[in-house]
């Protein structure tokens, strides 16, 4: 047991020393916001929402469209369309509220329309939520999708 | 290495669709190797970044909750993604790995 912690520890070391070693090699790179490494981590929803956004107060807006399946036979590989009709869309986020980190992934927008589509892994049936900001505001829709692993229906 | 990235574009009424996929493994750190029983180190983009005609249309931040091979689209008005406009699209992932494609609509 204690081998198998000494072996997960030095290898997430490993991983985080390469990263920042990759980051001081290359200081001038093309992005210039950083990935929030944070919210990315972040173990609860509200969490996530508020390392990414600065705070977790969401209403709901019926401008949010989610375009899922209801049931996603591969759970590596679930495509998600979020359409908002809300004015100025600045930013749009995905999280799946039972992955072990439940942020998947965000944009953000400079002139685009409210439109985000990706393809999310899932790790058992849950909520995906879609997060919206626009205007300074942050708007939350969610859409339950069950997952089935073996790909066989039930 | 290099990755390939794939690069689409859909007009319908009055809006244009900038679709993009990168071959990419996506490794969430989680999975386990089953001939080693170890764990598979992370291994994810993080960062993918549109541009139109040299100027910043959307960046995405992924995790590793993206899929693999993760797939990236968005949306603009066609006024502003015209036929002979540029696009770009540059990605970085938690190993310092990078990638850039440039097309023309």
């Amino acid at each position: 047991m204690k081998r198998r912690t000494f072996l997960k520890g030095t290898m997430a070391g490993g991983v985080i020393a390469v990263a920042a070693g990759a980051g001081l090699l290359k200081p001038t790179q093309v992005m210039a916001a950083s990935w929030p490494k944070k919210a990315f981590s972040a173990k609860a929803i509200p969490d996530a929402i508020k390392a990414l956004y600065g705070s977790s107060n969401t209403a709901s807006h019926k401008g949010i469209k989610i375009n899922a399946p209801l049931q996603a036979e591969n759970g590596g590989l679930v495509p998600i369309k979020i359409t908002a009709n809300i004015a100025k869309v600045e930013s749009i986020a995905m999280l799946v509220s039972k992955n072990f980190r439940p942020l998947a992934t965000s944009i953000d927008l400079f002139g685009a329309k409210g439109f985000y589509r990706a393809n999310l892994k899932m790790r058992k049936s849950s909520d995906l939520v879609a997060v919206v900001k626009a205007g300074g505001k942050l708007y939350k829709k969610s859409h339950k999708i069950k997952v089935t692993v073996g790909g066989c229906g039930g | 290495m290099a990755r390939t990235i794939v690069l689409k574009t859909k007009s319908a009424r009055g809006t244009t669709e900038i679709l993009t996929r990168v071959a990419h493994p996506m490794e969430t750190g989680l999975r386990v190797d089953k001939k080693t029983k170890k764990k598979i180190p992370e291994h994810y983009i993080e960062k993918l970044t549109i541009e139109l005609n040299g100027k910043k249309l959307a960046e995405a931040n992924l995790g590793p909750a993206a899929s693999k091979n993760p797939t990236v689209g968005v949306k603009v008005s066609s006024a502003k993604a015209k036929k002979g406009s540029k696009i770009k699209i540059s990605w970085s992932d938690n190993k310092g790995e990078k990638g850039s494609k440039e097309a023309t609509i």
